[in-house]
């Protein structure tokens, strides 16, 4: 029994797969991103860059290679919102209502779509990678095989942990809500704070305090903390700021994603206790 | 332990003074009914009279308000695991992934329901074969006809071998024929054991498959019985008739030893008779004849479901789909 999200899992892998159009754009859009944004915020930041003096013996990385680790994060952010959808067409569809009527413990259908989430985000983590280091990101630069190994396994487990979280919000969004276009709005107005109270583009040092505040406890930022630490190192200057990772800084935001995905897990657990689809 | 509740061996479904509200509404209001073992049970009501909730509350996806429930012997609320675990549900409008084949519904099916991997495979087998889909098993649903879902449906329902199988609405939507072919699966699912609870609001449906109906119109059971005793509570025959003075007609036939009930309609009147219609009928006439009183229009038939239905609810249930026999109708004007 305890193996129920199994089914879950792969009737949702089913329709990733059969759905063309879903599967090709949700792998493309993250490679436009890079593409088209990083080439051209990078070609500009690193001129206006290029003047500032750096203390020697440290590692400068370029822009591109800065908003990579920003580029996985969000779109992982992007699809673990949208991640949830597929039980909102469920429910309208009324396919829910087989799930909810069989003996399946609930939990399974939140662990199932979680399970089905993370595949996607780290298929769209290593595409991105790739494709990011062939247009010229240094990631892993100087890195010997086995840190490369240890930084993708690392990155994956950020990437895990933080999209476990939103699914499981955008679950619980998704199962009380009536329409698509209601979770649409919703995850809209989520991710325009959480993208950009973080460190994903730029350094968080200059916000205002509040803005501040938001950014250290955002998940976003852990996430990307992690990502930069497992791609680019623990010492680096990026954007004119010189960042500096200790193994506690990363086992402390890697601690924080865990307490977001939990609280988040207890969220949509809550709200398919109380769910009522006939 | 999980706590039967006190199980009578024939008896597989009990409902005691279920209420169910949305709000203000009622949507049940304090029904009872059993259901036994091997039998096809019929709710038969119009669309909104609170079949649905019923059915909902039974196969636990509504939570109970009032009153007692059990399936299988397991209280819906105690025990709805072990309810779920015993009942198979066909849901009133069709719910297949269209994107899922036919196979992948019956395995996803069999996983949801922790069936062991030879277990699914074979029963997989058995199903398409028993719905003759054997053919259509790589098809993705959408690609197939409304009554091959619908079979599909009863596959998916009969999966896990249920003691149960819940029908809601089995054939909304579905021509004539596949009606009947519908009904033959049914008929046939159920002589091999499975016990059958059915919602329909076509009376032929109810009429054609139900050992035993419950006729449920605003939450309420109105009469419950096996069809053909509900229909003879109307009497043997109905005679409906127009005259040219219908209030004087009722009065004198009223009277009549053979005539039980008297019913008044827009045009006309129906007598309901205790005794053969074809002897019953020339008595009327003459009686009409003697008095002086001149009829248009005669019909004789026998109480279908539908009459039983409009007696005892006081209304038609519109949205019939098929063209109900109506009166054979003789036209005596100008005799």
């Amino acid at each position: 029994m305890p193996m129920g999200f199994t089914t879950i899992y792969w009737r949702d892998m089913i329709r990733f797969v059969r759905f063309k159009t879903l599967l090709v754009s949700s792998l493309l859009q993250p490679a436009l991103w890079l593409a088209f944004f990083g080439i051209a915020m990078s070609s500009s930041f690193d001129k206006l860059m290029a003047g500032i003096p750096v203390p020697p013996g440290v590692h400068v990385v370029g822009y591109l290679t800065f908003m990579g680790a920003g580029i996985i994060a969000m779109t992982t952010l992007f699809t673990s919102l949208f991640g949830g959808i597929v039980i909102l067409f469920d429910k309208n569809w009324g396919l829910m209502r087989e799930i909810l009527a069989s003996p399946m413990n609930r939990n399974h259908i939140i662990f199932g779509i979680g399970l089905s989430g993370v595949t996607k985000s780290f298929i769209q983590a290593i595409i991105i990678m790739v494709f990011g280091i062939l247009i010229g990101a240094a990631f892993f630069a100087g890195f010997t095989p086995v840190e490369i190994f240890i930084g993708i396994v690392g990155i994956l487990a950020f990437v895990g942990m933080f999209a476990l979280g939103f699914l499981f919000l955008s679950a619980a969004i998704a199962i009380s809500m009536e329409s698509p276009e209601g979770l649409q709005g919703v995850t809209t107005l989520l991710t325009m704070p959480i993208f950009f109270a973080s460190n994903a583009l730029y350094p968080t040092d200059a916000f205002p305090e509040f803005l501040k505040i938001l950014s250290v406890y955002n998940p976003m930022t852990l996430l990307i903390t992690g990502i930069r630490y497992f791609v680019i190192g623990p010492d680096f200057i990026a954007l004119g700021k010189h960042y500096q990772y200790t193994q506690s800084d990363i086992l402390i935001s890697y601690l924080g994603l865990v307490i977001f995905a939990a609280l988040m897990f207890v969220l949509a657990w809550w709200r398919f206790k109380k769910a009522v689809v006939t | 332990m999980s706590d039967q509740v006190q199980f009578n061996d024939q008896i597989i479904i009990r409902v005691e003074n279920l209420e169910h509200s949305y709000g203000e509404f009622k949507a049940v209001d304090g029904i009872s009914f059993t259901v036994k073992k091997g039998e096809i049970f019929s709710f038969l009501g119009p669309n909104g009279a609170g079949k649905s909730t019923a059915i909902n509350v039974l196969i636990t996806l509504l939570a109970k308000q009032k009153g007692n429930a059990s399936v299988a012997g397991y209280d819906v609320t105690k025990d709805p695991q072990k309810v779920r675990e015993s009942i198979g549900i066909v849901f009133q409008d069709i719910t297949l992934d269209r994107d899922m084949t036919v196979w992948e519904i019956l395995e996803f099916h069999g996983r949801l329901y922790n069936m062991s991997r030879e277990e699914r495979k074979e029963r997989i087998d058995e199903l398409l074969s028993l719905v003759q889909l054997d053919a259509k098993k790589d098809e993705r649903t959408k690609n197939l006809s409304g009554g091959m879902k619908r079979r599909l449906e009863i596959a998916r329902g009969l999966m896990t071998r249920p003691k149960v199988l819940f029908l809601d609405e089995p054939t909304i939507g579905l021509d004539p024929q596949t009606r009947m072919r519908m009904w033959e699966y049914i008929k046939g699912v159920n002589k091999e054991g499975t016990t059958i609870f059915l919602t329909t609001h076509y009376m032929d449906e109810a009429d054609q498959l139900s050992d035993r109906i419950s006729i449920i119109d605003q939450g309420k059971i109105i009469i419950s019985g096996k069809p053909w005793e509900l229909k003879n509570t109307l009497g043997q025959d109905l005679i409906y008739m127009e005259t040219n003075d219908n209030e004087a007609a009722i009065r004198l036939l009223k009277d009549l030893p053979s005539v039980r009930e008297v019913r008044t309609k827009t045009k006309g009147f129906v007598l309901m008779v205790n005794e053969d219609g074809t002897k019953v009928l020339p008595i009327v006439i003459d009686a009409l004849r003697d008095a002086g009183i001149d009829s248009s229009t005669i019909n004789l038939k026998k109480p279908s479901m539908d009459d039983v239905f409009v007696f005892y609810t006081g209304k038609e249930i519109r949205d019939e789909p098929t063209g109900k026999t109506a009166f054979l109708t003789i036209r005596t004007g100008g005799r």
